[in-house]
């Protein structure tokens, strides 16, 4: 049991190493959340006129949805870094070691989950820059974080079972294109639900990107429901739990294939 | 392990790919411990399926397989202890440097503290590598990466050393390069070696045994002398102005077989293959022959039996033709390759 912790540390420190000996990629995934929070900022800065954002300032509404977004956004190409480690023979060379397999994959997400937090709490501080209010204070600020690096642990993890199966680029992009503006307008990321149409608040309910979002939001409210926190938390747990899983059997159809 | 146990033993395996491509039909092969074994063949023939399925990377649809006395498919975790694995693409991590490479390779193997930083020291010293330990692998040039992926394959002094294409891509310089450390790594106590090549004289050149692949399984093996010894007299080639019919072809073998000294005939569309016991003397009988038939003829060689002629006798087409992906350089390689 050690032994798999110690090597998952050993995979995991690979990762961050590659993140940050690439400063532009680390740039970009840090500075894009940027240009979303300034961007639908100012765009839909009057919406909160229409009622039942729970504040007076768009920004403080926005925050956490950019947060969610981009938790979602970073991670679900992961699956393209698993395929580039593929066709350089990396994951050959580890599965022909006795490393544990499920090391292989946690420290992707052990990976991916330190880049969302950090990725996170940085828009949080920018918000505040900005003069966003959050009357939940550091207790929801680490709901919000710890919700959205759930998210991107399911999609992180779908994203390189999928990368491992198809071994297709395209098929990652496509997949990708298709599902994040969905995803993302089918939730409460930058509308209040009480003013979306009542259809697209029932899709809602089933989309974990509106899961992160709804846990997030109310524990960074003036009076968080737990219920409705612990409800959607566990939720996502379970799912990024399953995905995580998947992706380490997926090793197995990998080894079928090659 | 039993010394006298092979190093690696491969019974019947069999593997097919979706669509009905059939990697692996019936591949055996025997190593004995300490030696250097070669799979010789061109792309497709089955040798890196062999090598994933003996890695414990892919699993045979049927077949056995025990690497240094394990199982490959009841203890694939013993196997991947005993073994170490030099893939055909460079899984060196180009952002890490040469060291972290060695570093990491070495912890997975349970090592660590001052006898992993003494391995990884001692590696980056043979492989010649001490001065770019630093740096970061991307930079390195094709031959220095392959370096470090034999070395990555050495942290662990592994019992059986897996090869696949060690020289592929590399300009000769840096094949020459390799071929030493290779030659050298053989003179290592007890390092069995299992080394694939589509190059002739690779094959011929580092292994002490040679096993020829075509189509999914070994169709001779032998050591390269035995085997070039088993062709009688010199190999005459002739290319033919205009490939031959199926009735012309027929003829000709007859005729060119019935003349004296010649033994074995075989006609390629332009291509003729002949073996006599004495090349030079046969030539002109062969080139009357051809002009008796209306048959012109545009170069014609003789040569001494070549790894080339091995295969040739056995696989029943000449090396360079039965590899698909082989582009006009490689050609020119593998034939350059046929010691001759």
């Amino acid at each position: 049991m050690s032994t798999a912790v110690t090597q998952t540390w050993y995979m995991t420190q690979r990762q961050l190493m590659v993140f940050a000996r690439q400063p532009a990629y680390a740039i970009i995934t840090l500075v894009q959340p940027v240009i979303w929070l300034f961007l639908f900022g100012s765009l839909f800065r009057k919406v909160v006129e229409l009622g039942g954002f729970g504040t007076g300032s768009y920004l403080d509404y926005l925050v956490p949805g950019v947060v969610v977004m981009s938790a979602l956004s970073s991670n679900m190409w992961a699956g393209m870094g698993t395929l580039e480690e593929i066709q350089r023979g990396t994951l050959d060379r580890f599965l022909t070691t006795p490393v544990s397999r499920a090391a292989l994959m946690n420290g992707n997400v052990v990976n991916n989950g330190l880049v969302t937090a950090a990725q996170s709490v940085i828009i949080v501080l920018l918000g505040l820059l900005g003069g966003a209010d959050y009357p939940g204070g550091i207790g929801g600020i680490a709901v919000l974080v710890v919700a959205s690096v759930l998210l991107g642990t399911v999609f992180g993890a779908l994203s390189n079972a999928l990368g491992m199966m198809v071994r297709e680029r395209e098929s990652i992009i496509g997949i990708n294109t298709f599902l994040l503006l969905p995803l993302t307008f089918l939730s409460s990321a930058f509308m209040a639900p009480s003013q979306m149409p009542s259809w697209m608040r029932h899709v809602a309910d089933f989309n974990p990107l509106n899961w992160a979002m709804v846990a997030g939001r109310s524990a960074m409210s003036e009076q968080p429901d737990w219920g409705v926190v612990l409800g959607r938390g566990g939720a996502l747990l379970a799912l990024a739990v399953a995905a995580v899983w998947l992706s380490i059997r997926t090793f197995r159809s990998y080894q079928r294939s090659v | 392990m039993n010394t006298r146990a092979p190093a690696v033993e491969a019974r019947q395996l069999i593997k097919t790919y979706p669509g009905d491509v059939t990697a692996l039909n019936g591949m055996d092969i025997t190593v004995e411990p300490g030696t250097v074994f070669g799979l010789l063949g061109p792309n497709g023939a089955g040798k890196s399926t062999t090598v994933k399925i003996l890695t414990t990377l892919a699993r045979p649809d049927s077949g056995t397989a025990t690497v240094a006395g394990h199982d490959v498919l009841r203890h694939p975790d013993r196997v991947r202890r005993a073994i170490g694995v030099v893939a055909q693409g460079s899984g060196a991590d180009p952002v890490a440097t040469g060291r972290e490479n060695l570093r990491l390779q070495g912890r997975l193997f349970g090592l660590k503290g001052a006898p992993l930083a003494r391995r990884v020291d001692e590696l980056l010293e043979r492989f010649t590598l001490a001065e770019a330990a630093g740096r970061q692998v991307k930079g390195y040039s094709g031959g220095m990466r392959r370096r470090l992926d034999v070395a990555l394959g050495l942290v662990h002094r592994p019992e059986v050393l897996f090869l696949d294409e060690p020289t592929t891509g590399l300009d000769p310089e840096a094949r020459t390069a390799m071929w030493e450390e290779i030659g050298r790594l053989a003179g290592d106590e007890g390092l069995t070696i299992l080394l694939t090549t589509h190059y002739l004289e690779e094959a011929d050149r580092l292994a002490e045994r040679i096993a020829i692949v075509d189509r999914g399984r070994v169709v001779v093996e032998g050591t390269p002398d035995g085997l070039k010894g088993e062709l009688r007299g010199d190999a005459v080639h002739l290319e033919l102005r205009a490939p031959l019919g199926e009735a012309g072809r027929t003829l000709l073998e007859g005729a060119l077989g019935a003349l004296a000294g010649v033994h074995e005939v075989l006609i390629d569309r332009a291509r003729v293959s002949v073996r006599a016991d004495d090349g030079a003397a046969a030539m002109p009988r062969l080139l009357g022959e051809l002009e008796r038939a209306g048959v012109s003829v545009a170069t014609a060689t003789v040569a001494r039996p070549s790894l080339d002629d091995v295969y040739l006798r056995y696989a029943g087409r000449r090396y360079a033709e039965a590899d698909p992906r082989s582009g006009a350089r490689d050609d020119s390689l593998v034939l350059a390759g046929g010691a001759r």
